[in-house]
């Protein structure tokens, strides 16, 4: 019986990836970068490793000047949960949190001479989590409040991936204000959503904390890191679940989700589908016989 | 996905032994039939199977290595006289009574690219015969249809189909040795030696489908994810199949892989359990414990478990010095290699015998069998690729193609129709080499950092953006052009009045 029903939640990928981006810079957005590395440590907590997360961080709240607590970047008053740990990877940082950069990973029209870390390799088989959160409104999204990326864009560069086969599955969320309004364009298979707030409401942050003197995070993504901390690697909990996460009473705005594009019923989605790193393994078999006789190479 | 109409050519030389030649043949020997066959994979792409049979007599060298004693002498002695292309096949027919094939077995599948088949009678008989050999060692319908997965519709293939690595101009391979418990074990793997005397061999001949490298390193203190149980019964700790799936993720963040090449990357483990945990072994899904005490993962790499001997005293001294027996390791990672690359020998029919490939790791055919499959694979994925290219250049229409863009484009086009033109003579590896220069091609155009469509601009942000600069221009300069139409016609009125 188990293992029919390991068949029915099995998805057809073989690798997980994750792209978190952080689009706002300076000390009064350190809820965005609390945002992003809070997923980035639970998407690491559940096994996927660095070489396959893209961090992007528009701006150092940790070590910025301002911060009273060095070196912690904390996600919670009271300072009880540190997100940004001892071993924190950020790929993409300051200056290079551009729409053109993220484009560049997502599409892998990357310059040759980009080290691995900074790339998104992933195949057709890849299950893809893309979260984003910052400024943001309807139809675009602000990128270190000098330049911004639409919701037509992002949905061609989905569109572009698909082309290539660049995902199996993707699940985009969003935590901005207006944030539907980002997933509203999408057109490419496989593809799930969830934003933080519906077109015309505003997302809201968490607690201020009267120490660090700013709010800590946002209250979508605090609710979903508090979600995620009850998830191990082998937990059953599907994207109903996810869904349900912050409702009205808790988050102010409503959140929303779309997932007319994804092929598999969301009560089939295992949330370590996207956020874990399960992998398929098999049973080796067969043996091939070598003759230990042969002589062996000189070593070059 | 772009149509795509692929045949693909098998030379076959059919050799009738002395007193193996049916009776009803239609023709005297020697004479050429082509047995054709669809592939349908869907709507638009579909792929032809033809088989040239060549059906002739035995040369009189071909009869004297025939009178061999086992097939294996048989198969040895015929190799030099075979024609040896990649991609053809050549099956010798020997008589029914023939003591060169054990008994119950009607075909014997040497380590290059014959076969041996006990005569069955009649033409039909042997040519059904013949079809199923040919299938086994070049593609059958499930091998093209996996190397095609991505246009399968959803519903036919199982997820299981797309397991198999994917085509690649290269794979970096790594081997580790993970010591949880350095105190206990100092363990000494001798892995260029293996590297060099059992590695090599099988990547110098997978070495016409990509090139390889091959690095390794030794992790220490790198436990599993998981925690095995002690089953008293075999006073052994056990890892059950359910948990297999956990153990590889906390080993991965330590892995690393090489900063400079972009290839996908094979691991393969061998994990020396702590002393606290040993003996350690797999279980299977049945609760039997494995052979190979080792799995694997599609598209990753493999995993073996290697159990130290327990000291004969348990006053010996720590730590225990162990020399690993890389022969035994080799067999398992090689064997996983096969399997990860879809080699399987597993879904052969039972009255096939197949020869073991030796130290080489794959028989010619089996070689062939690769090269078929991803042939076909690179030759949809270049189609794909320009067809979306050119499906993203009609929609942005101010994306600039640079000159050695379009080259590459030209050279894609031109590679992947002289590998369609190249398959349908039969010529296999002429049809390889141009589909990975297709795919050189096609992927340096498509992934070229310049075509970025940066510029959308949605109509509303137009007019927000040019109205405000042109209306206040525009303003005088339409009135006063109306002012000087407004004076012309009233001058060429007045000059009638005042005469």
């Amino acid at each position: 019986f188990q293992d029919q029903a390991e068949q029915f939640f099995r998805s057809g990928h073989t690798n997980n990836w994750a792209v978190l981006v952080c689009t706002s810079r300076f000390w009064f957005n350190y809820r965005h970068v609390a945002n992003t590395l809070s997923v980035y440590r639970s998407v690491k907590r559940l096994g996927i490793p660095d070489s396959h997360i893209v961090l992007m961080l528009a701006d150092d709240m940790a070590c910025n000047p301002r911060n009273p607590k060095p070196a912690t970047v904390f996600s919670h008053k009271n300072m009880e949960l540190n997100v940004y740990g001892d071993d924190v990877e950020v790929d993409y940082r300051s200056y290079e949190v551009t729409v053109e950069n993220f484009l560049r990973v997502l599409t892998g029209r990357i310059p040759p001479s980009t080290p691995r870390s900074k790339r998104l390799l992933s195949d057709d088989r890849s299950n893809i989590l893309i979260y984003m959160t910052g400024h943001g409104g309807n139809g675009f999204l602000k990128f270190q409040d000098s330049e911004e990326i639409t919701n037509v864009e992002l949905a061609d560069a989905f569109e572009q991936m698909w082309q290539k086969r660049r995902y199996n599955e993707l699940l985009f969320i969003i935590d901005t204000c207006q944030g539907a309004s980002m997933y509203e364009r999408f057109y490419s298979p496989n593809i799930m959503a969830l934003a933080s707030s519906q077109v015309g409401e505003d997302s809201l942050s968490h607690q201020p904390d009267l120490a660090i003197g700013v709010h800590l995070m946002d209250r979508y993504t605090f609710y979903v890191l508090e979600f995620l901390e009850e998830i191990h690697p082998a937990s059953q909990t599907n994207m109903n679940d996810l869904f349900q996460v912050c409702p009205k009473s808790l988050c102010v705005s409503t959140p929303g989700h779309r997932t007319d594009l994804f092929q598999r019923d969301p009560q089939n989605v295992l949330i370590t589908d996207f956020f874990g790193s399960v992998r398929k393994v098999e049973i080796t078999t067969e043996t091939i016989s070598l003759d230990r006789d042969v002589a062996g190479f000189e070593s070059k | 996905a772009a149509p795509v109409q692929v045949q693909l050519v098998v030379p076959m030389a059919v050799v009738f032994g002395p007193g193996s030649v049916p009776g009803d043949l239609p023709r005297p020997l020697p004479f050429r039939d082509v047995q054709e066959m669809e592939i349908s994979v869907n709507l638009r792409t579909s792929v032809t199977s033809r088989y040239e049979m060549l059906y002739r007599s035995t040369t009189g060298q071909e009869e004297a290595a025939l009178a061999a004693a086992t097939a294996r002498e048989a198969d040895a002695a015929l190799h030099p006289l075979q024609d040896t292309t990649l991609g053809s096949l050549t099956v010798y027919v020997v008589p029914e009574t023939s003591s060169l094939l054990p008994q119950g077995i009607k075909v014997y599948v040497g380590k290059h690219r014959s076969a041996l088949v006990r005569a069955g009678g009649s033409l039909a008989a042997l040519q059904a015969q013949l079809r199923e050999v040919a299938q086994v060692m070049s593609f059958t319908a499930s091998s093209i249809a996996a190397a095609l997965s991505d246009r399968v519709p959803d519903g036919q293939l199982s997820p299981d189909a797309r397991r198999y690595l994917k085509s690649s101009l290269g794979y970096e391979i790594t081997f580790s040795l993970l010591n949880p418990d350095p105190k206990s074990h100092t363990v000494d793997w001798d892995i260029e030696g293996a590297v060099n005397r059992y590695v090599k061999p099988v990547l110098d001949k997978l070495s016409l489908v990509a090139n390889f490298s091959v690095d390794s390193q030794i992790l220490y203190y790198a436990v599993l994810g998981v925690t095995p149980r002690y089953d008293k019964e075999s006073s052994s700790f056990l890892l059950s199949a359910h948990s297999l799936p956990h153990v590889i993720n906390p080993v991965e963040a330590r892995l690393g892989s090489s900063a400079a090449s972009l290839y996908p990357v094979l691991n393969f483990l061998l994990y020396v359990p702590e002393r606290s945990h040993s003996p350690l072994y797999i279980q299977d899904k049945d609760g039997a414990p494995v052979s190979t005490n080792a799995f694997h993962s599609p598209r990753w790499g493999g995993i073996m478990v290697y159990n130290v001997e327990a000291p004969a005293s348990s006053q010996a001294s720590l730590p225990l010095h162990v020399d690993v027996d890389m022969a035994r390791v080799m067999e398992v990672f090689l064997a996983q290699l096969r399997l990860l690359f879809g080699l399987s020998r597993e879904e052969v029919p039972p009255e096939f015998l197949l020869e073991r490939p030796g130290n080489e790791g794959l028989a010619d055919w089996e070689l062939d069998h690769l090269l078929w499959a991803h042939t076909v694979e690179n030759i949809a994925t270049v189609s794909t690729t320009l067809t979306s290219l050119a499906q993203l250049l009609d929609k942005i229409g101010n994306i600039v193609i640079k000159d050695d863009v379009a080259s590459e484009v030209y050279r894609a086009v031109d590679s992947v129709q002289s590998a369609v033109t190249e398959l349908s003579l039969g010529h296999l590896h002429a049809a390889f080499q141009a589909s990975k220069e297709a795919i050189t091609s096609s992927e340096k155009a498509f992934f070229d950092p310049s075509l970025l469509h940066l510029l959308y601009f949605p109509d509303d942000q137009k007019f927000a953006i040019y109205i405000p600069l042109f209306l206040p221009m525009a303003v005088p300069i339409l009135l006063s052009l109306a002012k000087i139409v407004r004076e012309t016609r009233q001058c060429k009125k007045e000059p009638t009045k005042m005469d």
